[in-house]
């Protein structure tokens, strides 16, 4: 058995609205391995922003942590102080965010920015320069020496997206939380992105958490899926089981309807009709079960287990439950 | 009748060639896409198409009128037929407007203000699948998916012949792109409009598009039929990008043709094929500047074309 980084148990957490409370995340149950790449996949409102920002305690003022344990090495996060918390960040768990347009200073060169976040380090600052330089050759921005004076607006999107990586690498950290970084990308870049993390994730042997829902992307860069809906894991395994054998309606019907599949031109594509539940207001009994074509009488009033179903596959979902189904 | 021919069409700011010759037509009732990295010019030539950026030569002839170097007055009896879908679809609709007088602002703005605009909203929510009451609503209320719907039914209330439409999908979960390019479709088939879409997602562009155009630079490198060039890309480029579109089966191994370097700056534009520089299968040919060349409605701009079956 790999040994585990980070280990999300029965995670609960709200938002108190003026509406009352908001049930974002519901039993979150996963793990991440050491040098495993976890895909999570979800729709918006899925819960997939709330679940990074409750890993790196980086949450809204109105979040409450209603139960459940964030453990990273073996060591539960949530009552952590914030001084200790803040010195995982960026130092153990780094994370790159969605949009490369916003991640930078606009008034600051990316050198000085990259010496900025080598506060920690003991280094001169010619050091710290010149592991800057290296960094960004390792991402494969070309002449890294010259452009470390330059500012974001003089590199392209995908460049500074590779940027954000290789700061977000600087610190060789055990965890990378990556969350859409390649959904403000073209399809060029996108993969040129994808691939420069697989190869990075090699090179320094990290953890990365993958947020998308871009399911061709999950397929091509990670060893095992979280699938989430409305705030709860519906179904997770190992990549190829989660594509070629999954066990929960909603993740079949997500797949089905990626274009990607379809290679004929079809008039109509297909979708799931309906809409999400309100986080508020929860429905009783499997919270997919409004947009489900195969609910059972059992799924209006009772919520299904995430069961292991084989080894590493785990589905919510009571067609897998033979003596109900049955 | 061509509904849209586009003829050499060239936009420049200060010394930036951002497009530098476009050509394509577009019959009624058709969809063409365009397609091609950030900074190939795509945006660009929808806005010089609508009048919303400048275009210093060439032309655009809509229903057989030249309307390139338009002014804002003869423009806007035009904008009844040619409507756009902006990118940003939360951004482009005003904060503090209600989705009614949202839709109906083009009313308005034509002078029809004597139609039943209530009624008017109402039919429009109801042609985009939004109920009624969303009337009421403003922007910030609307899910992404939601304000893109509203963005249609704006672009389709003065009864368009042409739609343009920036990245009508871009942002959007699967289930609920796969619901708007349906409404798309059948809005298409109900109506006979005319689009014109941008996009860089190739498997949307595949179940849409008719025809597509492939750009770099600024200008058109290849261009046919959308399954001919899925089944047949003959420019390196269009390779490239088509390869670069990955498949939601973790078993697919492409085999992918990396795309070399970033796109060239506009600024120093290379010698001879402007994409020699970043292409796997340059050759000294290459250096000399290939023309456009048309061979069964399949156009091409390349001295080295794949060849047929080469991409499988």
């Amino acid at each position: 058995m790999s040994d585990t980084l980070l280990q999300i148990d029965n995670l609960g957490v709200d938002y108190e609205t003026a509406r009352g409370d908001l049930k974002a995340l519901r039993d979150i149950t996963f793990d991440v391995n050491r040098g495993e790449i976890v895909g999570i996949v979800g729709e918006s409102g899925c819960g997939k922003s709330t679940l990074i920002s409750s890993i790196l305690r980086l949450t809204a003022p109105n979040t409450r942590f209603r139960q459940g344990e964030i453990r990273f090495k073996g060591q539960d996060l949530l009552p952590l102080s914030e001084r200790r918390m803040r010195a995982l960040r960026g130092e153990d768990i780094s994370i790159v965010f969605q949009d490369p347009m916003q991640t930078h200073n606009p008034v600051l060169t990316i050198g000085q920015q990259m010496l900025d976040i080598q506060h920690r380090s003991k280094a001169s600052k010619a050091e710290k320069r010149a592991r800057a330089a290296k960094m960004l050759g390792a991402v494969g921005i070309p002449d890294p020496e010259a452009r470390l004076d330059q500012f974001p607006h003089e590199f392209s999107g995908g460049m500074r997206q590779r940027i954000a990586i290789a700061m977000a690498l600087m610190s060789e950290p055990d965890l990378l939380i990556a969350d859409e970084p390649t959904t403000a990308l073209d399809a060029t870049l996108e993969v040129q992105i994808i691939e420069r993390l697989q190869e990075l994730q090699q090179q320094f042997d990290c953890a990365i958490l993958f947020i998308s829902h871009h399911l061709g992307v999950i397929a091509e860069l990670c060893d095992r899926v979280v699938v989430m809906y409305a705030g709860a894991v519906i179904e997770s395994g190992d990549v190829r089981e989660i594509f070629h054998n999954p066990k929960h309606p909603y993740t079949r019907r997500l797949i089905d309807c990626d274009p990607g599949h379809i290679k004929t031109r079809a008039r109509v594509l297909p979708t799931i009709p309906g809409e999400v539940p309100d986080l508020a207001n929860l429905p009783e009994g499997c919270i997919f079960r409004d947009r489900c074509d195969q609910a059972l009488p059992c799924c209006a009033h009772q919520v299904p287990p995430l069961t292991q179903l084989q080894e590493g596959h785990r589905a919510a979902c009571w067609l897998n439950h033979e003596e109900v189904s049955a | 009748m061509t509904l849209l021919d586009v003829k050499n069409l060239h936009t420049s700011y200060g010394k930036v060639d951002v497009l530098a010759g476009v050509s394509f037509e577009v019959e009624p009732g058709e969809t063409y896409a365009l397609v091609g990295e950030s900074g190939s010019g795509k945006t660009t030539v929808i806005r010089a198409i609508a009048g919303l950026a400048p275009a210093q030569q060439g032309s655009v002839k809509f229903d057989g009128r030249e309307i390139r170097g338009a002014s804002e007055r003869e423009l806007r009896p035009l904008r009844k037929d040619i409507a756009m879908m902006f990118q940003d679809p939360v951004g482009s609709l005003s904060p503090r407007l209600t989705i009614r007088s949202l839709i109906t602002e083009p009313y308005r703005i034509q002078g029809m203000r004597q139609r039943d605009l209530d009624a008017e909203a109402k039919r429009l929510l109801e042609m985009v699948n939004l109920p009624a009451h969303f009337a009421d609503r403003y922007p910030y209320q609307l899910s992404g998916g939601q304000a893109r719907r509203v963005g249609v039914a704006r672009a389709l209330a003065l009864e368009p012949k042409l739609i343009l439409a920036d990245e009508p999908t871009a942002g959007l979960d699967v289930s609920v792109q796969g619901e708007l390019l349906n409404l798309m479709n059948d809005l298409r088939e109900r109506l006979g409009l005319a689009m014109v879409i941008i996009t860089h997602n190739l498997n949307v562009v595949r179940h849409v598009a008719d025809r597509m155009g492939i750009m770099y630079l600024g200008r058109l490198v290849e261009e046919g039929d959308t399954e001919t060039i899925f089944a047949d890309p003959r420019h390196p480029y269009t390779h490239c990008l088509l390869s670069a579109n990955p498949e939601p089966d973790p078993d697919a191994r492409l085999e992918r043709i990396a795309l070399k370097g970033e796109p060239p700056s506009l600024l120093k534009r290379p010698q001879g094929c402007e994409f020699r520089e970043r292409c796997p299968f340059a050759k000294p040919i290459c250096t000399t500047v290939p023309p456009w060349e048309v061979e069964n409605g399949h156009g091409l701009r390349c001295l080295s074309p794949m060849k047929a079956g080469q991409a499988a």
